[in-house]
C-alpha cells in the first residue's frame, strides 16, 4: 500500500466522521408495503387459525341475516301446516318442523336478521357512549371525570339484564318514540343503556395512560388544540381495547337479546328471534328436543363466534408484541 | 453432587494458573416467528482470579445475552445455545446436570443486573431476601440468616444496616438498592461477579460509589469480575483487560491500556473517537456513520464493514481479504492483543508480518 | 449492498438550491429578520415550581410540597447553547417542562424576549409554541406510533396554519427529513419502522419545521447508544449553525454537555449552584458539589488514569420535599459549617471568576487537562 493510499484512507475516515452521520434505514428498503400498526395487527389476525375460525361463522351468521331465503332452502318460515306440527327433522326438513308445523330451519335462519340488527345497533350505541364519556372524563379528569365516572357507577349497579328488563316493561307505557314499540330499537338500546360502563372505563384508562406521553407533550408544546389532541393522538392509541370489547360484546348482546325475549320482554310475535323460539320450545322439550335444540346450537355458535374474532383482535393488537 | 470445589480459597486457585472461567466459541440464536437471530456468534474468552474483564458493546452486540447464557437465565425458548462450551474451573457447565449447575449458580457465579429495583421482589424485606441465599444453600435458621444480612449489608456499605434490614426494596434509593443486588450476589462467596450494566441507571457519583465497592470487594475476596458496559470510562477506570462486542462477535481483545491506548480494530477505534470528553472540550465528534446492524440480517464478511471507514472492498482489498466477502478471524496483531480485522496493522499503524 | 453514503453533505446542498420554490428551510444565522447574535432570548428569574404532595383517596389534603424546582435563574442568548447538568431528580426536567409552557411556574418569571410567559394568553402563547420548541428524551416515546413520519413532521403546520402553505408541506416535509439525515422517501412509514437514532432525527425534523428560535433539548441523546449519540450531537451543532438556533441543552452527562455547550449551569436539589463558560466550570470548578460530580466521571485515556482528584460523596440526595435548611448541599458537603445551615448561599462571584453557590467557593482542578 503506497502512502497516497494511507492518506486517501485517512481522508475517508474524516469525512466519514465530520459529515452528519448517514442514519441508514433500518427497514428494508425493498420492502415496498407501509406498516402501520394495524396493518402489522392484520399481519397477525391472518395468522390465527381461531380468528378464522370465528370469522368463518361470523361470515355464515351475516349472510343468514342478509339473504335467509339462501339458507332456509327455499321454504318459507311463516307458511305453515299444523299437520307437520313437531315432526322431527328429515331428509327435506333438516331442522324439523316447530308447534304450528312451520319449517324450522327456515324459522331459525330468520331469526339470525333480529339478532344482528339488535346486536350491531347495540354495539354502535355503547361504542358511541363509551368513547365520548371516557374520552372526556379521561381527558379532561378532575371534576368532570368524578362527575362522569359517578354517573357510570350509577349505571353500573343496574345489572344489564335487570336494567332492560325493567325499561322494556315501563316502556310501552310511555310516549317515548321506538322504546315504547317492543321492536329490535327498543331491545337494543335498552341493552346498550346498561351496557356501556365497561367500553366507557376502558377508554378512561387508556385515554389517562396515553395522556401522560411524550407525543402528547410534544403536540400540547407545538400548540395544538385539545381537539386535535384528543382526535389525532390519544384516541387512536386508546381505542384497540374498545375495539376488542366490542366484538366480543356484539356476541353477548345477541345472548342477551335471547334471554330478554325468552323471558318475554323482548321481541313479540310475530317477530322471529331466536329467544321466542327457545321459549316455546321448552315445553315440549321431552317430545321434541330439536325445537330447543337447533336455536340454542345456531346462539351458542354465535356468540362463540365473536368471543373467539375478539380474542384473536386482542391477541393481534396487544402493543407488547411490537417492539 | 458436584465434585467441584469451591471451598479452596480463590487465591490458591489463581496460583495453579487454572481461568476460573473459559467460554469456548459460545453461539446462541434466538428463534423467533420472524427468522433466526444470531445474538452471540462465537465469542471465546477466559477469566482469571482476580481479573476484571470488561466486555464492551452496544445495544444488540450481545453483550448481555452471552452472560446470560453463562448464568443459565437465557429463555429457552425463544434462545438456544447452538454451541460452543462454557468452562467452570475445567469442568463443562452446558454438559452438566441440572442439579450441578445450581450448585454452580449462586456459590460459584453469581450476577448483578442494571435494574435493581425490578430485580428485588417488593413484598419481602430486603434482610429476608438477602438471608433467603443463607437459608436456601447453606440451609441457616432464620435468625442466623437475618444475622448475616445485616452483616452483608454492613459490607456493601449501607449505612445503618441494622436498622434498615427490615425495609422494602422501596424505601432504598437507586445507589442502595443495588448495594442490596450486590450483597445478594456476594452471599455465598461466589468465583465470579457477573455485572451487567451495574451502574447505567446510576448516576455518576453513585456510580463512582458502586464502582468502588466492587473494586473493594474484588480485592479482598480475590473473585473474578465479568464487567458488562457500554461505558468507555467505566472500562478505562475499571478494568483490567477488555474484550469489544459488536454484531455478536468479539472484534478486539487486550489490556484496557493497549485497547484503549491504541485500538487496533476500526470498530474501537471509531467508538473512542465518537465519544465526548470531560477533561477536554474537543473539537468535532467522529462518529461512526450508520446503524448497528440487525442481529437477524449480520452483514456478510466483516459485519462491522458497512459503517467502516477503512474497509477494502473487491480490487482494493488485498486477495482473499475482501471486507465485503472474507469474515475476518480474531487473531493476534500484536503480542497480547487480537483484533478480527483484515487490516489491523493499518489501523494500529505498524508493518504487517 | 449498502453502504454508507454521506448523506448530511449532500443535503445541505440540496437545500440552498430549493430555496426559490418552497420557502426556504434555511435562515442564515444572525439575518436581519431574527434579530442579532447575542440578544437575550430567554431570561429565567427566580424560576419554582411546586408539586403538592396530597393524601387520602376520597378527601385530598395536601400534607406537603415537593420543591422540584426551587429557584432557578437562566439566561440564553440568541445562536448560544446553554447546558444544565445535573443528577436524576435534581429537577432539570422540570424546568424543561416549565419553559415550552407544559407546567405552569409557581413562583418566579421566564421571560420570553422581555415578556413573560406565565402571563401570555392565546395568540401570544402560540407564537411563543412556535418559536420554542422541544427534542426529548426517549425517542420511542416521543413519536405518535399511530403517525406517519410525514404527519408528525408536518404535524407544526397543521397546527400553525400560517407557518407554511398547503402546497408544498410534502416537498418541505422531504427536505427537512433530508436535512436531518433521513431518506426523504420514508415520510410514509411509521415510527416503529426506525431505529433510536432515526427516530431522535425524526424528532429533530419535527421541532425544525416551525423554524423555532430556541430548542429545548431534554437528554437528547442520553437514550442512543455510544455511536449513535455523536451522530446526533453533530446534527445538532450543524443545525444550530446554520439556523441561528438557540439551545438549551439539558442532560446529566457531563462529557456531552462540555462539549455542545457554550455556558453550563450545574444543578442540584432544585437550584443551580454553579454558572460559567464550560471552560470556567470544568477546569476550575468552585462549588463542592461541582468538584464532586466532576470527579465521579469516569475518564477514557488509559493514560489520564488515576491523575483526577477521587472525592467520593457519601450519602444520597435528600428529598425535595424536605429539603435541608440554608445550603441544599451542606448535608453531603466536606466544608460544611454552621453557617451553611443557616444562610442560602446566593449565586454570586466571590473571586473565583464565576459564580457559584457555595459560602466557601475556591476554584479546584479535579480532572487532569489532557495535554494532547
Amino acid at each position: 500500500m503506497t502512502d497516497q493510499q494511507q492518506l486517501d484512507l485517512r481522508k475517508d475516515a474524516v469525512e466519514a466522521g465530520t459529515t452528519t452521520g448517514l442514519a441508514s434505514p433500518s427497514v428494508d428498503v425493498t420492502k415496498e408495503r407501509q406498516n402501520s400498526l394495524w396493518s402489522d395487527a392484520w399481519g397477525d389476525l391472518r395468522r390465527n387459525p381461531f380468528f378464522w375460525i370465528g370469522a368463518v361463522l361470523g361470515l355464515a351468521f351475516l349472510l343468514m341475516a342478509l339473504v335467509p331465503q339462501v339458507f332456509a332452502r327455499g321454504a318459507d318460515p311463516r307458511s305453515c301446516d299444523l299437520g307437520n306440527s313437531r315432526a322431527l327433522p328429515s331428509a327435506q326438513h333438516w331442522f324439523g318442523f316447530d308447534t304450528q308445523g312451520c319449517d324450522y330451519l327456515a324459522n331459525v335462519v330468520y331469526g339470525a336478521r333480529n339478532s344482528l340488527i339488535i346486536g350491531v345497533i347495540a354495539v354502535l350505541v355503547i361504542l358511541l357512549l363509551g368513547v365520548v364519556v371516557g374520552a372526556l372524563a379521561g381527558y379532561y379528569g378532575g371534576l368532570t371525570d368524578g362527575i362522569l365516572a359517578r354517573i357510570a357507577d350509577i349505571f353500573y349497579a343496574l345489572p344489564l339484564i335487570l336494567g332492560a328488563l325493567v325499561l322494556l316493561r315501563v316502556g310501552p307505557s310511555t310516549d317515548i318514540p321506538v322504546i315504547n314499540s317492543r321492536g329490535p330499537g327498543a331491545v337494543a338500546i335498552a341493552l346498550a343503556l346498561f351496557g356501556w360502563m365497561t367500553a366507557m372505563r376502558l377508554v378512561r384508562s387508556q385515554v389517562i395512560a396515553v395522556k401522560g406521553s411524550d407525543y402528547v407533550a410534544a403536540a400540547r408544546a407545538m400548540g395544538a388544540s385539545s381537539r386535535r389532541i384528543l382526535v389525532r393522538h390519544i384516541l387512536p392509541n386508546a381505542v384497540a381495547p374498545v375495539l376488542v370489547y366490542a366484538t366480543i360484546t356484539i356476541g353477548v348482546i345477541i345472548a342477551a337479546e335471547a334471554t330478554l325475549t325468552y323471558l318475554g320482554v323482548g321481541l313479540q310475535r310475530p317477530a322471529i328471534s331466536w329467544g321466542l323460539q327457545i321459549e316455546a320450545g321448552q315445553d315440549s322439550i321431552r317430545t321434541a328436543p330439536h325445537l330447543v335444540l337447533f336455536p340454542s346450537l345456531i346462539l351458542t355458535m354465535t356468540v362463540m363466534a365473536f368471543v373467539m374474532m375478539g380474542d384473536a383482535l386482542r391477541d393481534a393488537l396487544d402493543p407488547r408484541q411490537r417492539a | 453432587m458436584t465434585n467441584l470445589d469451591l471451598t479452596k480459597p480463590t487465591a490458591e486457585l489463581a496460583a495453579q494458573g487454572t481461568p476460573l472461567l473459559e467460554v469456548d466459541d459460545l453461539r446462541v440464536e434466538f428463534r423467533t416467528r420472524s427468522g433466526v437471530v444470531n445474538a452471540v456468534n462465537g465469542i471465546s474468552y477466559s477469566l482469571g482470579a482476580g481479573e476484571t474483564l470488561a466486555i464492551l458493546g452496544e445495544s444488540g452486540s450481545g453483550k448481555s445475552v452471552s452472560a446470560q447464557a453463562i448464568m443459565g437465565i437465557l429463555e429457552t425458548p425463544p434462545a438456544v445455545i447452538s454451541g460452543g462450551g462454557i468452562w467452570f474451573q475445567g469442568r463443562n457447565v452446558l454438559e452438566m446436570s441440572a442439579e450441578d449447575q445450581r450448585t454452580i449458580r449462586g456459590p460459584g457465579i453469581s450476577m448483578i443486573f442494571q435494574d435493581a429495583l425490578s430485580s428485588l421482589n417488593p413484598v419481602y424485606s430486603v434482610g429476608f431476601q438477602i438471608g433467603e441465599m443463607f437459608r436456601a444453600h447453606r440451609g441457616l435458621s432464620k435468625k442466623a440468616a437475618r444475622a448475616k444480612a445485616v452483616e452483608l449489608m454492613d459490607r456493601v456499605r449501607i449505612p445503618a444496616a441494622a436498622r434498615r434490614v427490615d425495609d422494602y426494596p422501596h424505601q432504598f434509593s437507586g445507589g442502595m438498592r443495588q448495594r442490596v443486588m450486590i450483597a445478594m450476589a456476594i452471599a455465598l462467596d461466589p468465583r465470579i461477579l457477573i455485572a451487567d450494566e451495574p451502574t447505567t441507571a446510576l448516576d455518576v457519583t453513585v456510580q463512582a460509589q458502586v464502582m468502588d465497592l466492587l473494586k473493594d470487594l474484588q480485592q479482598e475476596t480475590g473473585m473474578g469480575l465479568i464487567l458488562i458496559t457500554h461505558d468507555l470510562g467505566v472500562v478505562n477506570e475499571v478494568a483490567d483487560n477488555v474484550a469489544v462486542m459488536y454484531a455478536g462477535e468479539i472484534v478486539e481483545r487486550g489490556t484496557v491500556d493497549d485497547v484503549f491506548g491504541r485500538p487496533s480494530h476500526p470498530y474501537t477505534e471509531g467508538l473512542m473517537s465518537s465519544v465526548p470528553q470531560v477533561e477536554a472540550k474537543g473539537g468535532r465528534l467522529r462518529p461512526i456513520a450508520g446503524q448497528p446492524p440487525n442481529l437477524a440480517r449480520i452483514p456478510s464478511g466483516c459485519p462491522f464493514h458497512p459503517r467502516c471507514a477503512r474497509r477494502r472492498l473487491g480490487a482494493e482489498a488485498a486477495p482473499g481479504r475482501d471486507c465485503a466477502t472474507d469474515v475476518p478471524p480474531l487473531r493476534l496483531v500484536v503480542p497480547g492483543r487480537e483484533a478480527a480485522c483484515h487490516y489491523s496493522e493499518e489501523v494500529l499503524g505498524v508493518r504487517a508480518p | 449492498m449498502s453502504e454508507p453514503r454521506e448523506h448530511g453533505a449532500t443535503a445541505a446542498s440540496s437545500l440552498s438550491a430549493s430555496t426559490p420554490a418552497a420557502p426556504s428551510l434555511s435562515k442564515p444565522a444572525g439575518s436581519g429578520a431574527r434579530g442579532a447574535m447575542g440578544e437575550t432570548l430567554l431570561e429565567v428569574r427566580g424560576l419554582q415550581k411546586h408539586f403538592p404532595l396530597t393524601q387520602g383517596i376520597v378527601f385530598k389534603r395536601t400534607i406537603g410540597h415537593v420543591r422540584a424546582v426551587d429557584g432557578v435563574d437562566l439566561t440564553l442568548r440568541r445562536g448560544e447553547t446553554v447546558g444544565l447538568v445535573g443528577e436524576s431528580g435534581c429537577g432539570k426536567s422540570t424546568v424543561s417542562k416549565l419553559i415550552v409552557a407544559l407546567e405552569r411556574p409557581t413562583a418566579g418569571s421566564i421571560l420570553y424576549k422581555g415578556k413573560d410567559v406565565a402571563r401570555m394568553g392565546g395568540r401570544a402563547l402560540k407564537e411563543y409554541r412556535r418559536e420554542v420548541q422541544i427534542i426529548f428524551q426517549d425517542p420511542y416515546a416521543s413519536l405518535n406510533p399511530r403517525m406517519t413520519v410525514g404527519d408528525i413532521v408536518a404535524e407544526g403546520w397543521a397546527v400553525h396554519a400560517d407557518a407554511a402553505p398547503r402546497k408544498g408541506r410534502l416537498k418541505r416535509t422531504q427536505e427537512l427529513l433530508d436535512r436531518v439525515g433521513l431518506n426523504p422517501d420514508y415520510v410514509n412509514r411509521y415510527p416503529h419502522q426506525f431505529s433510536g437514532g432515526q427516530r431522535q432525527r425524526i424528532g429533530i425534523a419535527r421541532a425544525l419545521a416551525l423554524q423555532p428560535e430556541v430548542i429545548v433539548c431534554d437528554e437528547p441523546v442520553s437514550a442512543l447508544d455510544v455511536s449513535v449519540q455523536a451522530q446526533v450531537v453533530n446534527l445538532l451543532e450543524d443545525l444550530q449553525d446554520e439556523f441561528g438556533l438557540s439551545y438549551l441543552f439539558i442532560a446529566h452527562d457531563l462529557s456531552v454537555v462540555r462539549h455542545i455547550s457554550d455556558r453550563v449551569a450545574v444543578m442540584y436539589l432544585g437550584s443551580i449552584v454553579e454558572e460559567g463558560t464550560d471552560e470556567q466550570v470544568y477546569a476550575s470548578p468552585s462549588h463542592p458539589y461541582t468538584q464532586a460530580l466532576l470527579s465521579s466521571v469516569p475518564l477514557h485515556e488509559p493514560h489520564l488514569r488515576g491523575q483526577k482528584d477521587r472525592i467520593l460523596l457519601q450519602g444520597d440526595v435528600p428529598s425535595p420535599a424536605d429539603p435541608p435548611s440554608g445550603c441544599r448541599f451542606r448535608t453531603r458537603c466536606w466544608k460544611a459549617q454552621d453557617v451553611c445551615a443557616q444562610e442560602a448561599p446566593a449565586l454570586v462571584d466571590r473571586g473565583q471568576g464565576h459564580p457559584s453557590a457555595c459560602h466557601f467557593a475556591e476554584a479546584r482542578m479535579v480532572v487532569p487537562v489532557d495535554v494532547e
